[in-house]
């Protein structure tokens, strides 16, 4: 093979990418603008709340209890080599808060929102019906748009804190009920350890993530192929881009709020 | 008075529309005609300033359609979309009554309500059709319910994109009749593209053949079948010999 003309397609690829970076940030910035805008569409945001946030509680309930009541498990396991299985609570804590409560909740989201919202703004456009929001006067970006951004930024960072209290529960439970910890101490070694720092990084990743879960959905649905198969590629570039962004903010803002 | 002048837009190499110049007086109804795939859509849509023509003016009502305030102008027209496009997330009196609840012309929605009801009923559906869902409704009577939705705000301009295409002869028989009936009962200026020729006959008053990007021939619908313009009488005859190419 040639090695300018592989030259030349990574060079494509990368420019491919950085415009679509382009793109989404541009698309960001004005689905942001618009919630700042009148008209503004109060019963397609309260829907949006329901969607995003009661709706997505009981699979980000479970995802953190099971990670949490695992979290407990393997601290113990891995801390009694060293003879520190006392550390379970603190570990379990931070862990949840920091780290796995944020991301993954951003991931369900991303995988339950991301992809609906996706789906359903690629099936209004293939079926023209963002077509005739506009010949109705009706701004799609106000009316589909800003309502789930807005949404998930409100209640993403709502369900982080739920994902990790019920995480630290989890974590609770397996070790005051199968590692023999004592349930006052537990719960007083993990409210001492927890720093306002990691509660606020939790709950800023919280509203970054809604962001971009909401947005990728978005952009992905309004920019999507004709037909069946261009609805199903959306929402399958949606929740790629946004379970992939949403990894790269964490790791972002984990460096900015605790980088030594 | 809609007035377009060497419109022109093209998607990629397909030049789809190549200058495209039409006038519709006030008040009466034009029936574009023409293969699949000739722009007759793309046509409507630079009209309402959905796809932005690559070069050419449209006029409406003497003013450029590109400049001004958007929702005014948008507030003018009602369309019905070929596959109805109606809101899949609300019930049937809400589609019909879209523009009535919300913006500027919002009104209180027992108001719009029966707003929706009344036209419902003009289009010839039960009062009871205005609590269901479109999902739970035949093709039939989605377009209806289109087309009570694209005259709710009673627009001086209504467009009709394939309004009988999926139907079968005699629901397209009464789409047509009653799209004849609302557009001279309101006095509104009508546009419809189609490639049915019982529409045609049953709503013009003018048609324009579109093909290759330009308007091939246009003249009052009494003068179709004696236009004398090859693309024109293919077109009627459904014949696959002629200046059109069967295969495109």
């Amino acid at each position: 093979m040639n090695p300018l003309a592989a030259l030349g397609g990574l060079g494509r690829a990368v420019l491919s990418m950085l415009a679509n970076f382009g793109k989404v940030g541009l698309f960001a910035l004005d689905a942001i603008s618009h919630i700042f805008r009148p008209p503004y569409y109060p019963r397609e945001f309260a829907v949006a709340l329901m969607n995003v946030g009661w709706l997505s509680l009981p699979v980000v309930g479970l995802t953190a209890i099971f990670t949490g009541g695992a979290l407990a498990l393997q601290i113990y396991a891995g801390g009694a080599r060293f003879n520190a299985e006392a550390v379970v609570p603190q570990i379990v804590a931070i862990g949840m808060v920091r780290e796995l409560g944020p991301v993954l909740v951003g991931l369900m989201i991303a995988a339950r929102v991301t992809s609906s919202i996706a789906a359903e703004i690629a099936t209004m456009k293939v079926t023209e019906q963002i077509d005739a929001l506009v010949t109705l006067s009706t701004h799609p970006m106000k009316y589909l748009t800003a309502p789930r951004v807005l949404a998930a930024l409100i209640t993403v960072p709502l369900l982080v804190g739920i994902g990790d209290i019920i995480g630290i529960a989890g974590g609770y439970v397996v070790a005051t009920q199968n590692l023999g910890f004592n349930a006052a101490t537990y719960l007083q070694n993990t409210v001492n350890f927890l720093e306002t720092k990691d509660i606020v990084s939790s709950l800023v990743k919280g509203a970054a993530f809604g962001l971009i879960a909401a947005i990728m959905g978005c952009y992905s649905g309004m920019n999507s192929g004709r037909g069946a198969q261009g609805v199903g590629r959306a929402t399958k570039s949606s929740v790629e881009s946004a379970a992939i962004m949403i990894l790269a903010a964490n790791f972002i803002l984990t460096g900015v709020f605790f980088s030594v | 008075m809609i007035r377009m002048e060497n419109v022109a837009k093209a998607f990629g190499d397909n030049q789809v529309l190549q200058s495209m110049s039409l006038e519709i007086p006030k008040g009466t109804s034009m029936v574009i005609i023409g293969g699949s795939g000739t722009g007759k859509s793309v046509a409507l849509k630079c009209i309402l300033g959905l796809i932005k023509p690559d070069s050419g003016m449209i006029y409406v009502n003497g003013k450029d359609a590109a400049k001004g305030d958007r929702d005014k102008f948008l507030a003018r027209f009602g369309m019905l979309f070929q596959g109805a496009a109606l809101f899949d997330s609300l019930p049937v009196w809400q589609n019909v009554s879209f523009r009535l609840l919300r913006g500027p012309l919002k009104r209180p929605a027992e108001y719009a309500r029966e707003i929706a009801i009344e036209k419902l009923r003009r289009v010839g559906l039960k009062s009871d059709v205005a609590d269901r869902f479109p999902s739970e409704l035949s093709g039939g009577m989605q377009k209806r319910v289109g087309l009570a939705r694209a005259i709710a705000a009673e627009p001086e301009i209504i467009f009709f994109d394939e309004p009988t295409t999926g139907l079968d002869p005699i629901m397209s028989g009464v789409i047509n009749d009653l799209i004849r009936e609302i557009v001279t009962e309101m006095g509104a200026t009508a546009m419809t593209i189609t490639h049915d020729m019982s529409s045609v006959r049953a709503i013009a008053d003018n048609v324009a053949m579109l093909h290759g990007g330009v308007i091939q021939w246009t003249g009052p619908v009494s003068q179709m079948d004696a236009s004398g313009d090859p693309y024109v009488e293919q077109f009627i005859s459904g014949s696959a010999e002629g200046p059109i190419e069967a295969v495109r």
